[in-house]
């Protein structure tokens, strides 16, 4: 690589062609050529080019995409499933939706690609029910895949068979977590399971089910058609190839960037055109909220998936969200946690009660009403969660807090005496002039 | 709040908890292709629930008692799930849905202000609907458009880079009867019920309509373009592959080779959280799912109180 890193568009390389998510548009760009070329192979081949791609999951945790393929049992002649995680909710985080309303297409084949290598004969895609143009896409494009023999009965005459089916979910951050989402898909509240067993042995209807991020399954066709190599020729040995990098927030050019992992946050900036002019960057998420926040001592760590963790958070999903001085971490925190509080499932106790306390003690501290244990409840309260629940929602829910109080103890302290908008008033940070109309009133509460 | 107009039985003002027979016979049909799309029907029930809500505009005690016939499962199975989800409604929702996010991000960027515009102007709160029944205003989390902060979304269609000016803009139209479009969607927002029979499967048409991307999704892009950023190309090591491969012609496609068997570790790296609870005996699949159902059907039979 040279010095200065520069872009990579692969996923989103026919974004700006007109009707990208039309099968015309994709064939005429090169799509398909991977199935075509998928389905000449012998299945374990096309998992262990997969393998050798160094391909990680795209939707957070990171974990190597074929080998989650290989964990599959032998074939015992009963179905096998590959479930699409199209759940996109993680506060931040904005590649899934942006890249099926484009080029929906890119999708479909990926999955059949993945379906032909696990030998899954019926996939779905579960897209989260807010998005409804997304789905109209979604759906167009399955029709018409199915139109040209891509899905089907004796897909382009391989004797393969593959039903796909794009399934709407109805409003459940929790359902992007795997488990839950399997749930929310066999019709039943989505909560997470006790694993293991863990999908790949009992998944969907407890048979052997591989669950994908939208992202990871999209880079499939690529990586078939130039092969494992030519993936690995961008981003690191240990965090290959390309990944869509969603700045948000105080940049002067918020948006999609698509480059190989282990480009810098300062570099993106800079594509961005820096941060809102008259303002300094004050913090960040490298993927979403989930992710322990990030100030500027972090804009030259590389964003592969060991670099941003050595430094103490997590690659994610890689949802940069920029807040610049403008804004109290307090704040921005408290409503992080009111989140959490409305989308935990309920399943778990610590997870349940725990982020309703954590968001009491971080409402007061954000109404300057703090008390002066509350910086140590908070971190005791987070203790008690962290790690202690079923899935990762609870967990979630505790890096912001205990990485802001880390990096802005001085403003938790703050909070036993000002109110958040007495330091930081709201009009500043927003993108245009208002007066705050309820300026000091508890804010968030639902 | 809005008067709730769903059929009742004469006389008691209790809801009736069917649908006649022609509506129960057309949405019969309907629930027989959405149950279709799935190995095991009870994956129905999402889909189901937006049908419902496409019919009466939320999810009625008719509508429980139809998804529960047609899954042959209790009417409190039905309404637990139903209550589990933000986009079932357990009152009569507006014809159009906005939505503002106040998530952090949105919120600091201005969704924070419109949010109280629009809850001044429209004299109502979180999950309350106009007495024209035309809105329902609530507060939404994160839907996936942070680089096009603040967002709003009307009946799930996006509009973005709004600001308390526009977003007032919108919603007036909408009180006057008058169309509105999205900045990423079709060319006019459908309603509460149109969009529901779309989620529960039912395309409308309108897939070809609207922009591709807005002007963030392609700034990566455009960029890349406007320097001559490419990624390495891949038909170059298309080509550089096949040579290499041309002694070894390929194999005819199998349908289903096994990869190797390797079970994942409990408290390996493959999900989330892989923390095995210390001691828990291990169940298997089956097991779990026989506890599952016997939980679903030993909770208290409540779900007509609710209306």
């Amino acid at each position: 690589m040279a010095d200065a890193t520069t872009l990579t568009p692969v996923l989103s390389d026919r974004w700006d062609a007109d009707r990208p998510w039309d099968l015309g548009t994709y064939e005429s760009r090169g799509g398909y050529r991977g199935l075509r070329k998928a389905l000449t192979m012998d299945a374990a081949d096309v998992v262990t080019t997969v393998k050798d791609s160094g391909l990680r999951g795209r939707g957070g945790a990171g974990f190597p995409t074929g080998m989650k393929w290989g964990f599959l049992p032998a074939p015992d002649g009963g179905p096998r499933y590959l479930v699409v995680n199209a759940d996109e909710s993680e506060p931040g985080t904005c590649k899934d939706i942006p890249l099926m309303l484009a080029d929906p297409q890119l999708l479909v084949e990926g999955v059949a690609i993945t379906s032909y290598a696990i030998g899954c004969h019926h996939a779905f895609i579960y897209l989260r029910g807010e998005v409804v143009h997304v789905y109209r896409r979604l759906l167009h494009a399955v029709e018409q895949a199915y139109a040209q023999g891509y899905l089907g009965k004796n897909v382009l005459g391989s004797g393969y068979d593959l039903d796909v089916t794009v399934h709407a979910g109805a409003g459940a951050y929790i359902c992007g977590e795997e488990t839950a989402l399997l749930d929310s898909l066999e019709g039943r509240r989505g909560q997470p399971r006790l694993k293991p067993p863990f999908p790949a042995v009992a998944g969907l209807y407890a048979r052997p089910t591989v669950v994908n991020n939208v992202e990871s399954i999209a880079s499939v066709p690529g990586i078939l058609v130039g092969g494992s190599d030519w993936f690995r020729t961008m981003g690191t040995d240990r965090s290959p190839g390309h990944g869509l990098f969603s700045l948000s927030g105080h940049v002067q050019r918020p948006g999609q960037y698509e480059a190989p992992l282990g480009i810098t946050m300062r570099e993106l900036l800079a594509m961005a055109g820096g941060v809102r002019e008259g303002h300094e960057l004050k913090f960040w998420t490298p993927g979403g909220s989930s992710t322990p926040i990030f100030t500027a001592e972090h804009l030259d760590v590389p964003l592969t998936y060991e670099e941003v963790g050595a430094a103490g958070s997590m690659l994610g999903t890689r949802a940069l969200q920029v807040f610049d001085d403008s804004v109290s971490v307090v704040k921005a925190v408290s409503r992080w946690t009111q989140f959490y509080k409305h989308e935990s499932c309920g399943k778990c106790t610590p997870c349940r009660e725990g982020t309703f306390w954590l968001a009491q003690v971080l409402g007061r501290l954000e109404a300057g009403q703090g008390t002066s244990g509350d910086i140590d409840l908070l971190l005791d309260l987070c203790d008690n969660i962290l790690g202690k629940a079923f899935c990762a929602l609870g967990d979630g829910a505790t890096s912001p807090i205990t990485s802001a109080i880390q990096y802005f103890r001085d403003e938790f302290e703050a909070g036993t005496h000002t109110p958040a908008d007495v330091l930081f008033p709201p009009e500043r940070a927003s993108l245009f002039p208002y007066t705050p109309r309820r300026s000091g009133q508890l804010a968030g509460a639902h | 709040m809005t008067a709730i107009d769903h059929p009742r039985i004469p006389g008691s003002g209790r809801p009736r908890a069917a649908y006649d027979d022609a509506t129960r016979e057309r949405l019969a049909a309907d629930a027989a292709q959405v149950v279709a799309r799935y190995p095991d029907p009870r994956s129905a029930l999402l889909p189901l629930l937006h049908l419902v809500q496409s019919e009466d505009g939320y999810v009625s005690p008719a509508g429980i008692a139809f998804c529960a016939a047609t899954l042959d499962l209790s009417t409190a199975q039905v309404s637990a799930v139903a209550t589990f989800y933000t986009q079932y409604k357990r009152r009569p929702n507006g014809e159009y849905t906005v939505g503002v996010c106040t998530n952090t991000l949105c919120a600091i960027m201005g969704g924070d202000a419109i949010w109280e515009d629009l809850t001044d102007r429209l004299g109502i709160g979180h999950d309350e609907t106009t007495a024209d029944g035309k809105i329902t205003l609530e507060r939404i989390e994160c839907n996936a458009a942070c680089d096009y902060a603040p967002v709003m979304m009307i009946n799930w269609e996006f509009f973005d880079n709004q600001t308390p000016d526009s977003a007032a803009e919108v919603v007036g139209r909408l009180i006057a009867g008058e169309p509105v479009a999205p900045t990423r969607g079709p060319s006019r927002v459908q309603t509460f019920k149109q969009v529901s029979r779309v989620l529960a499967g039912f395309p409308d048409g309108l897939a070809d309509e609207g922009v591709a991307a807005g002007e963030p999704t392609l700034r990566g892009l455009r960029l890349a373009r406007e320097n001559g950023w490419t990624a390495p190309s891949v038909d170059a090591a298309e080509r550089d592959a096949a040579q290499e491969q041309q002694a070894e012609p390929a194999a005819p496609a199998a349908t289903s080779t096994a990869p190797a068997a390797s079970a994942p570790q409990p408290g390996g790296e493959q999900s989330s959280v892989d923390r095995p609870a210390a001691g828990a005996p291990e169940r298997t699949a089956e097991q779990e799912k026989v506890e599952h159902r016997a939980d679903d059907t030993s909770k208290p039979a409540d779900s007509e109180k609710e209306s």
